[in-house]
Parts: C-alpha cells; sequence; structure tokens
C-alpha cells in the first residue's frame, strides 16, 4: 500500500485545493524558461495544458498523430460542458456537482479529485468565454443552459450539438498565441512511441514522424500525457478512428500503473452496426432520450418478421410494443442512466426482441413526443379543433427545431426519415473511465510523467455523467496541472536542459526501432484490421455490457493467442521511411492486444457491478447492478511486470468522508 | 499602384472599385448613345458638349482611360496569379455544380470586352483622334450622329460583332457587379435588393447597346 | 455494387504521380465512401500492395481530417456532408468515380490522397486568438453579454472543420473563406474587437505568404463547405481589412 499516496491533502473537503495551492513548491518566472514540458495530445487535456504551461513561461513540445492540433477526438463532443455556475438559481453548488458526479460513478472516484473539479468548473466558462468561445446565449444576451441526465439541475453549457468543437477550438487559439510567441513548438503528424526514463524520472518520448518515418528523440523536464481514452480496444466504438493507447500503454510498461482498465463507458444511443464492414460507430445525443420513447415489439414473432423486413414498425400497435425502460424503471422512464438504459437494451436484444437486420438494435420513437407538441402548438396559436395532419406537421416542426441537426444526421447515415420512422439505436462503446493512475497532482507512479482528461482515470468511477469529460479535460489542463507540476519542477531548476545523447535515449529508440522492423519482419497475410476486428469482437463478446467469470477468463486466453498469432502472421505493407498508415495501426493495435488482456483480467478480479462494469455473478434479484464496498471499495491500480495478465494489483483505498455510500436506484 | 498590389484583399479591393467605375462610364456612355435612337440633334449636342469640353477631355478621359488599363492589367495579374495557386491542376473539376459559368470566366469574358474595345477605339477613338489633331478641320458640331450610324450602315459583320460583344459584356457585368459589392465588404440587408438591381443593369444595358446597334443598322437598310 | 476507381497515387513530395485504375466489388449503399476505400485497401494489403493513403479520423464529419475530390468535387456530390458522410447510396452500380487529392499549391501531397494542410494553422497562429491568459483570472461569463444574434453568428462561423474543401472547391484555390470564418468568428465577439485590426490584417498576410489565390467570389466554397459556411463572412473580412488598412 505504500507505492500508492494519493497525496490527497488533510483538511476540510472545500479548503483541501486552496490549502494545498498554497503549500506547493513554485517555480520562478526565470527558472521556468530553462525547464521543458513535453505534451503528448492536444485535445483539451492536452491543449489546455499545453497552452497554459506556454503562457507561464515552460518552453514547451506538442505531439499529436493528427496532422493539426485542432483535429484532437474532443472536437467530437456533442452536448455541453457541467459547471455549477448556478446561473439558473435552481440551487447548484460546488457540493452537488461533486456529490452528482461521485454518485453518478458508483462510489468508484477519489473525493478530492471529484471536488477540485467541482470547485474549478466555474472557472472554466468565464475563461472560455473570455477566449471566445461562442456559447449558446439568451435573448438578453446571457448564457444559456440545458440539463443533462442523471441531475436535478439546469447546468450544462453548450453550443448547439458542437460544444466539443468549439471548446477544443477555444483551447487551440490558446496555443495558437504561445506558438505565435515562440513557446509552444508543435510537432503534428508525430506518434509517441515510447517514453524514456533517466534515473527513474520521465526525461523525454521517442517519437515517430509519420510523414518521413523518421524516428526522432525528445528530451523534457517533464512529461505530460494527454493522449485520450482506449475504447477503441472494441474496434467499433464512438472513438475517432486513430484514437489509440499507445502512450498511456507505453508509459505503463515504464513503470506508471493503470487504474480500474474494466471501466468503459457504453453509449446507449448510438446508431446501430449495419454491416460487417462498417469501420465506426456515431452517437446520437443523449439529449434525444428527453423527448424519444424506447421500445421493441412485445412478442418474439412480430421482432422476427420485422427483422426479415415483413412488418414495419409503424404498423405495430400499441399493446404489441414494449417500452421496456418505462416498465422497469417507472421513476426515471427513458431517463435513466447511461450504463442501465444500455444494459436494458442488450437484455431485450439477448432475449430476441431486437430490431434491425442485425437483431442488435431498439427502437427510439418521436411519434408520441411528436403529437404532443403537435396539439400543444396548434392549441397555443389558437387553433382548438386540430386534424391529424396539421398536429403532425405541426409536431414535426417543433421536434425539428430542437434536434434539427440530430435527425438530419441520422438520415444521412440510415437514409431513413426519423419523423416518419422510428430511429433504431444500440448502445457503444464512448468513453474510457479508467486510465493511468495519477495522484492528487495527477503524477502517475513514474516521478515527472502526469497524465490528464481522459487518459488518467481520477474523476469518473465507474460511470461518467454526460457534460463532464470536456470539464475534466478543461479543469486539469488550464487549472490544476500548471499548478501541480511547479510542486515537482521545483527540483529541476538546476538541471540544465536534458541531453538525448544519453544511454537511455539509445536505448529507448533503438527498441522502437527494432519493434517497428519486428511488425515489418511477421510478412504474414492477414491484414491489421483482421487483427483489431477480431480483437474488438472478443472484448464486445466478454468484457462488453455485462461480463462473467467464463466469458472473462476465456477472453484473457483468446487475446493472447490472437497477439501470438498478431505478431507471427500480420502483414504490413509499405515502408518505414514514408508515411505508412498501415504501420501506424499496427503499432496501436499491438498495444490493444495487450492492453485488452489486462482489461479482462481487471474485470475478472472486480467481483462486483458498479457502474460501467456489470459482473453477471453480483446482481440483484431484478437484474440490477450490485456493488460490494466492503471488499471493493478501491481503485485497481495495475504494475506492469511482464505480461499483462501477470501484472501486480495495488489497491488504493477509497474513503468517504462527505458522502454516504448508497445503492443508486432508478426504480 | 505598389501598394495597392501588396496584398490580396487590397487587390481585390481595387479590382472592385475600378469595375465599379467602369459600370458608370457604361451607365453614362449607354444614355448618350441611346438619344442618338431618339434624337440625333441630342445626341450631337451630347457628343459634341464631350468630345469638346475641357473638363471631360482633359481629366476625366485620362482618368477613364487609366481605370481601363487598370482593370485589364490587374485582371490578368489577378487570374496568373490565380493559376499558381494550382500548380498541379485536377484532372476532373466540376466547377458547374457549385458555380456559374460567368463567375469563373471572368478573364474569358473581359478578354473579348478587350477585343471589342480595340475594335472600338479604331472605329472611334482613332478616327476621332485624327479629326481632332491630325487633320484639323474646322469644328463641326452635327458630324456624330452620322459617323456613328454610317459605321453600322450596311455592315452586318461589324453590327454582329458589336452585338456579340456585348453578350460577353453582359456575362462580365453579370458576375462583375455583384461581385464587386462583395469585394468591398458591402453586405447587409440590401444586398439583396442589391443584387437582383446589379443583375437587371447587367442585362439591360449591354443588350441596349446590342439594341441600338441593331436599329441603326436595320434603319440604314 | 461494383465500382470504377481511378486514384491518384504518389509516393511521396518529390514524386510526380500518377492516377491507377481499381475495381472494387461487394459494394453496400450503407457503406461510407472511406469505408468503400477500406475495402479496396484491405484487398490491396492481402496481395501486397501498398494501400491506398488518405486522411481520415473522427469519421462523423467533425475533425475535418477526411478530404479528397471526387469525381471534380470536394467530399464528392453529396452537400453539407464530408467525405467520411458521404454513403454509397448517392453512387450505382458501374460507376466511374475519379478520386484525387484536394489541390493547390499551398498545399502539397504528401502521400497519394494525404495533402500538408499546415498552411491553414499558420494562419491561425498569425492571429487567431484572443490575448487573454488561461489563469482563470477572468470576470464572470456573464458579465459580458453578447447579443444572441452576433453569438450565433460568431458560432456558424467557428464551425468551420479546417478540411480544405474551399480551397479545393475554388477555381483559384483561394483561402478566403477559411480565413474569413477565423477572422469572423472573434471579430463578431466584443472581447475579440480589442485586436481586431491587427489581427485581420496579419491572417490576411499570412494568407498570402502561403500562396492560397485571389477570392474571385465565384461563390464555389460556400456550396462545397460541408458546414455550409456564408459567404457573408468574406465581405466582413473585406471589410474589417480595409477598415484596418486606412485607420492604419
Amino acid at each position: 500500500m505504500t507505492v500508492l499516496d494519493s497525496k490527497v491533502p488533510e483538511g476540510p473537503i472545500e479548503k483541501k485545493w486552496t490549502k494545498h495551492k498554497n503549500e506547493i513548491n513554485l517555480v520562478n518566472p526565470a527558472n521556468k524558461r530553462n525547464i521543458d514540458i513535453i505534451v503528448v495530445g492536444t485535445g483539451l487535456a492536452g491543449g489546455s495544458s499545453a497552452a497554459t504551461l506556454a503562457e507561464l513561461g515552460y518552453n514547451v513540445k506538442t505531439f499529436c498523430f493528427q496532422d493539426s492540433p485542432r483535429r484532437a477526438h474532443s472536437i467530437a463532443a456533442q452536448g455541453g460542458i457541467n459547471a455549477s455556475k448556478n446561473y439558473q438559481g435552481d440551487g447548484d453548488s460546488d457540493y452537488r456537482l461533486f456529490y452528482d458526479t461521485v454518485k453518478g460513478g458508483d462510489y468508484r472516484s477519489r473525493e478530492g479529485n471529484v471536488y477540485r473539479l467541482a470547485e474549478v468548473s466555474s472557472n472554466i466558462i468565464d475563461q472560455c468565454v473570455a477566449q471566445g468561445v461562442p456559447f449558446a446565449r439568451e435573448y438578453g444576451g446571457l448564457l444559456d443552459n440545458r440539463s443533462f441526465g442523471g441531475v436535478l439541475v439546469s447546468r450544462t453549457f453548450y453550443a448547439k450539438g458542437q460544444t466539443g468543437q468549439q471548446l477544443l477550438l477555444g483551447a487551440y487559439s490558446a496555443m495558437n498565441r504561445q506558438i505565435n510567441r515562440g513557446k509552444i513548438q508543435s510537432f503534428n503528424r508525430h506518434e509517441m512511441m515510447d517514453l524514456v526514463l533517466v534515473d527513474g524520472k520521465a526525461r523525454g518520448i521517442i517519437a515517430r514522424d509519420l510523414v518521413t518515418g523518421e524516428i526522432e528523440r525528445h528530451s523534457a523536464h517533464a512529461v505530460v500525457l494527454a493522449s485520450g481514452g482506449y475504447g477503441n480496444v472494441f474496434y467499433l466504438s464512438t472513438n475517432a478512428m486513430g484514437s489509440n493507447v499507445m502512450a498511456a500503454w507505453r508509459a505503463h510498461k515504464k513503470g506508471a500503473f493503470f487504474a480500474n482498465p474494466c471501466f468503459t463507458q457504453i453509449h446507449p444511443t448510438c446508431i446501430p452496426v449495419s454491416g460487417d464492414l462498417q469501420s465506426k460507430l456515431t452517437l446520437m445525443s443523449e439529449s434525444l432520450r428527453n423527448d424519444g420513447r424506447i421500445w421493441v415489439p412485445k412478442h418474439i414473432k412480430d421482432a422476427e418478421a420485422i427483422r426479415e423486413g415483413k412488418l414495419k414498425p409503424t404498423e405495430l400497435s400499441e399493446e404489441d410494443r414494449d417500452y421496456y425502460l418505462e416498465r422497469r424503471y417507472p421513476a426515471f422512464g427513458n431517463l435513466v442512466p447511461r450504463d442501465v438504459a444500455s444494459r436494458a437494451a442488450k437484455e431485450r436484444c439477448d432475449e430476441g426482441y431486437g430490431v434491425n437486420r442485425t437483431g442488435q438494435a431498439v427502437y427510439l420513437d418521436f411519434k408520441a413526443a411528436i403529437e404532443r407538441y403537435g396539439k400543444e402548438k396548434a392549441f397555443t396559436s389558437g387553433h382548438k379543433n386540430p386534424g391529424e395532419e396539421e398536429i403532425i406537421k405541426l409536431g414535426e416542426e417543433v421536434v425539428e427545431s430542437k434536434y434539427g441537426n440530430l435527425f438530419e444526421m441520422y438520415e444521412k447515415i440510415t437514409d431513413q426519415n426519423p419523423y416518419k420512422t422510428p430511429m433504431m439505436i444500440f448502445p457503444a462503446v464512448h468513453y474510457t473511465m479508467g486510465g493511468l493512475w495519477v495522484d492528487y497532482n495527477l503524477m502517475t507512479t513514474i516521478p515527472g510523467c502526469y497524465a490528464t482528461g481522459e487518459a488518467n482515470f481520477s474523476d469518473h468511477g465507474a460511470n461518467r455523467l454526460g457534460a463532464s469529460a470536456l470539464m475534466q479535460g478543461l479543469a486539469d489542463g488550464y487549472f490544476v496541472l500548471p499548478y501541480t507540476i511547479g510542486d515537482y519542477l521545483a527540483d529541476d531548476i538546476r538541471t540544465g536542459r536534458i541531453s538525448t545523447d544519453t544511454e537511455e535515449f539509445e536505448k529507448a529508440e533503438k527498441e522502437v526501432k527494432e519493434r517497428v522492423q519486428k511488425l515489418f519482419d511477421a510478412k504474414g497475410k492477414n491484414p491489421v484490421d483482421y487483427y483489431h476486428k477480431k480483437l474488438g469482437k472478443i472484448m464486445w463478446d466478454k468484457c462488453g455490457m455485462s461480463r462473467n467469470v467464463k466469458d472473462l477468463k476465456e477472453a484473457l486466453e483468446e487475446i493472447k493467442e490472437l497477439r501470438d498469432d498478431f505478431w507471427a502472421n500480420v502483414r504490413v505493407t509499405g515502408k518505414q521511411g514514408t508515411k505508412n498508415a498501415e504501420l501506424e495501426k499496427a503499432g496501436r493495435v499491438a498495444d490493444f492486444l495487450e492492453l485488452g488482456e489486462l482489461f479482462a483480467k481487471d474485470a475478472l478480479e472486480r467481483n462486483e457491478s458498479c457502474g460501467g462494469h456489470f459482473r453477471e455473478e453480483y446482481q440483484t434479484e431484478d437484474g440490477e447492478a450490485l456493488r460490494d464496498d466492503e471488499n471493493y471499495r478501491f481503485v485497481s491500480a495495475w504494475e506492469y511486470v511482464g505480461n499483462p495478465r501477470d501484472a501486480k494489483l495495488h489497491k488504493e483505498e477509497l474513503i468517504f468522508e462527505n458522502i454516504e455510500l448508497k445503492t443508486r436506484s432508478y426504480k | 499602384m505598389a501598394g495597392i498590389s501588396k496584398t490580396s484583399i487590397a487587390r481585390k479591393f481595387a479590382m472592385a472599385l475600378s469595375g465599379l467605375f467602369l459600370v458608370l462610364f457604361l451607365a453614362q456612355h449607354f444614355t448618350i448613345n441611346f438619344t442618338s435612337v431618339v434624337s440625333p440633334s441630342t445626341f450631337n449636342e451630347i457628343s459634341h458638349f464631350m468630345g469638346t469640353n475641357f473638363v471631360v477631355q482633359a481629366i476625366l478621359q485620362p482618368i477613364l482611360i487609366f481605370g481601363v488599363v487598370f482593370h485589364f492589367i490587374m485582371g490578368f495579374v489577378l487570374d496568373i496569379r490565380n493559376r499558381k495557386a494550382r500548380s498541379v491542376s485536377y484532372a476532373k473539376f466540376n466547377g458547374a455544380s457549385n458555380s456559374s459559368w460567368m463567375s469563373r470566366n471572368m478573364i474569358i469574358s473581359g478578354s473579348v470586352v478587350l477585343l471589342f474595345l480595340g475594335l472600338h477605339f479604331y472605329d472611334f477613338w482613332i478616327p476621332e483622334l485624327v479629326h481632332k489633331y491630325v487633320e484639323s478641320h474646322p469644328d463641326d458640331p452635327t458630324r456624330y450622329y452620322e459617323e456613328t450610324v454610317a459605321k453600322f450602315t450596311g455592315d452586318p459583320i461589324r453590327t454582329g460583332l458589336y452585338a456579340l460583344s456585348f453578350v460577353f459584356l453582359m456575362l462580365h457585368l453579370l458576375h462583375g457587379f455583384a461581385s464587386s459589392f462583395q469585394s468591398i465588404g458591402f453586405n447587409n440587408m440590401y444586398s439583396k435588393a442589391l443584387k437582383v438591381f446589379t443583375k437587371a443593369f447587367a442585362i439591360v444595358i449591354p443588350m441596349g447597346f446590342v439594341f441600338i446597334a441593331i436599329f441603326h443598322y436595320f434603319n440604314n437598310l | 455494387m461494383k465500382l470504377n476507381l481511378k486514384i491518384w497515387r504518389q509516393e511521396d513530395a518529390q514524386d510526380k504521380g500518377g492516377f491507377q485504375k481499381y475495381t472494387v466489388d461487394g459494394i453496400d449503399g450503407d457503406m461510407s465512401f472511406l469505408e468503400m476505400l477500406d475495402v479496396l485497401n484491405n484487398t490491396l494489403v492481402e496481395e501486397g500492395v501498398d494501400p491506398i493513403e488518405f486522411d481520415h479520423d473522427c469519421r462523423e464529419g467533425i475533425c475535418g481530417s477526411c478530404s479528397l475530390q471526387i469525381n471534380g468535387e470536394p467530399h464528392g456530390p453529396d452537400r453539407r456532408v464530408t467525405t467520411c458522410q458521404l454513403h454509397m447510396r448517392k453512387f450505382k452500380d458501374g460507376d466511374d468515380i475519379v478520386i484525387e487529392p484536394f489541390r493547390a499549391t499551398a498545399f502539397p501531397v504528401i502521400k497519394d490522397l494525404v495533402i500538408d494542410r499546415s498552411a491553414f494553422d499558420r494562419i491561425q497562429h498569425a492571429g487567431g486568438y484572443i490575448s487573454v491568459n488561461t489563469s482563470g483570472n477572468t470576470q464572470d461569463a456573464n458579465s459580458i453579454p453578447i447579443e444572441k444574434d452576433n453569438a450565433d453568428d460568431s458560432f456558424y462561423a467557428a464551425t468551420c472543420i479546417g478540411c480544405g474543401a474551399c480551397v479545393a472547391a475554388c477555381k483559384n484555390a483561394s483561402a478566403m473563406l477559411f480565413t474569413a470564418a477565423k477572422v469572423s468568428q472573434f471579430a463578431l465577439l466584443p472581447q475579440g474587437e480589442v485586436e481586431a485590426h491587427e489581427r485581420v490584417l496579419s491572417m490576411v498576410d499570412q494568407m498570402d505568404k502561403e500562396g492560397f489565390g485571389n477570392c474571385t467570389n465565384t461563390g464555389a466554397c460556400e456550396i462545397e463547405c460541408p458546414k455550409g459556411i456564408s459567404l457573408e463572412n468574406i465581405a466582413r473580412m473585406n471589410r474589417e481589412y480595409l477598415g484596418a488598412s486606412f485607420s492604419g
């Protein structure tokens, strides 16, 4: 237990962060000029860290595999960003945001970190507005809010369905300012291939220039990993195609503990898989569940007929439909949290009630909403006795004004008109709560190596609430890391430039080159995607929405076999010395093949159900998650010792002093 | 000129201003020409005034010449620069799917108008200079109408060329006139109405010139 | 469906490059254009041929990575979509499809269909920001009320994904729509007004240095923009620029 010191400061929860900031070491401005920091990843967490660190005076180098920092996958976040501003006067406070986040995470996150997140959340909005982020506004010129799943207040700030894009462009503009000043050097189309340790401290990285293929050494006094999550271990996810775990996994193999890898969020409303050759899943915003009713046919014969195309959903009468969320959770209905909604959809489809050609989809129906809004609209416009056609016309207009862009996107992808026929949706992998273990300062178990944003594990426990990912990324980057990193770097003011001409860099570079060569040497017959798809299928079938001992044990074996086969039979075409997407993919999949095994092991060892982790053996009589606070109220932090499955478990006990542990119920 | 050619937007702006100036000139020219259809004596009067007035001859004419020359030179300079901005061209470029022929081929319509100007100078301006400064004829305020009409009399080819040139001028103006407002940053609640006006102008004025030519041609068959 | 593809292949920036013909079969209408290329690439890898290199990432139309000039139009024949959201149902069995990289001198080809769009980044480095420190010591967000219309217009300008379709569609390879969107996003907000003159001058200056062409107002950029960024932004930038130039 001594290995894991969370470094959460003593004292009352609302004073911890202020106290900590007052007590930690600082680096004076003149000395900051002599200190280099590497930031890997340029999404919300990386972009905001880089900008702020550069502004403070550090010399920053950023790395991203995309052709521009602005393309990082934070850009795809739709819904919004939470902040406890209480602009609506509905009783919101830092404590309430803190409480909702801990509860939403099913009591598997660290109180101190989450409270700090809530505390700085308001600052994020101020900051972003000052930077020119065009948040939605009311006619009075003030900021607008919307509400999101799982909470009782309206605290979500948004910019239509493109909040992530606008926030990322804000962070990128802050980066631009520093790039223009020469304080940030941005290395785009570069991938971090390994972390370099000197005397046990993170002192640099080995990166591959994705255009020339050159393997480069970069040194720094500290390395910040803001490289996002690992949802792509499932092959199909809402992540970008390039999203990968390489940076985090390389750090893990060099000594950073990996925490709670099995905590993965499966988002309930995504467009279902249409065929075997699909590459990517598209999210439909959670906000749709405000007005859409989720159902499947009540009778299996109807479901079969629908799958065969003999029956249309609109032909099914009300009594032949099963609105299963409303049936099972009368209190929250269609607005239960993401993990609950996803599992319920899976349960119905497993029982054979699924629709779509594949049987892997449920309906999200707006007919009732269209009728309700239509009647309302007709009534308010003085039309007391409207005909059915008119009601539908008016109702569709209202729905269009609320969700028009989402409906359009759905139609573009599926070629079906969601105003006329119910949408089909299915859960998909969306976010990973697990990640590199970090202490209160966001430092991993490697001194000088930090992890921020989705790449770390700290704030969301076993399930993340909507609109909280953007908040965490920016909180870490703008307001937490820039302070805490000074505490570590204060010891480095006399170190001077770190030379890359040392044994450690040489060795790391050599290993990277060998690994790359090994990928080419396999000269097998299967493309990289072949392995990625197979891995994804194992993960989805056996480590997905519900897990059990037997499946997880099988997954452990199957992943290992697949990995061995990969290294023996993969075919990587092209050359090392040019742009080579196959080689890039191969390197990433190789790491997923290791992470997947650790993932399965973590899921196997956690003998309870909590949040996104549902173990079939641990459920209540009516199929709800059954947490085991007595035995599993801890963070599983895995130390790499050779094979992923042999990883050594370190437990960080979670202490709840400000929140009482309760069973989540949505009945 | 050096300052104007410095940045892309300044070049655009200069192009737009010179274009707008030429549009004004065109309107004025048309008004005078049109009088030849209605009243030969008015036409003669105005022509004489324009040809002999000191302000018109010594100040406005040089400005006009500068405007014309500038617009053409700048047009060619821009076109060359724009071609350089795409050093490897597309194997397939479906411009018709997203823009009008007029907007994509200003250099062609402009060049036709330039050629026409050559003809026009040969027909009118050079004889006028010769008449005034080389051969030193006595002042004759009534000669303009006949000289003008004579050019079209019995010359279907010239009349045809004249008409064709103005069709190209129309194409040029259909894009250019509205475009110049966009270039000078004029885009507000009046833009829609203005656009309608520019399109109407672009059709009515050149077609008016064509009408005048054909009128005189047929009137003197 | 079966399709005849003519695709630009180019080993690296130095290579002259040329077209290659391929045939793909078994393409389903529900697949995206990039998934169709995935299918082709997997066949190529199995045959031991270098697959076709193209940029892509989010595959949901927001990151702006994907490009491709498809049958003479950026992002293909459909409107308001990026290539990753262009579905194969827009094509017919037996269609011939020509696929080229976005062409502009300022966007040199890196390999095959991958181009270098860092010119866009440099334009943004030149002034695409508001000079405010990220320390969090700013005033309360609601102390700067902003007219909803301006906030909305700023937002619409800011939805630009920086894909480069505007440059690709423009017969002059002009980057005016992109630059104008970036300038407008800030110019429309009171926070951005302070530096507006300096911003527009330096961004336009950088745009010119990158070797983009001049705008001739053909409007192709607006039509082909996957996000429908309005030409009004260009007029606004012209205005801003002239204002800034004349006020010195």
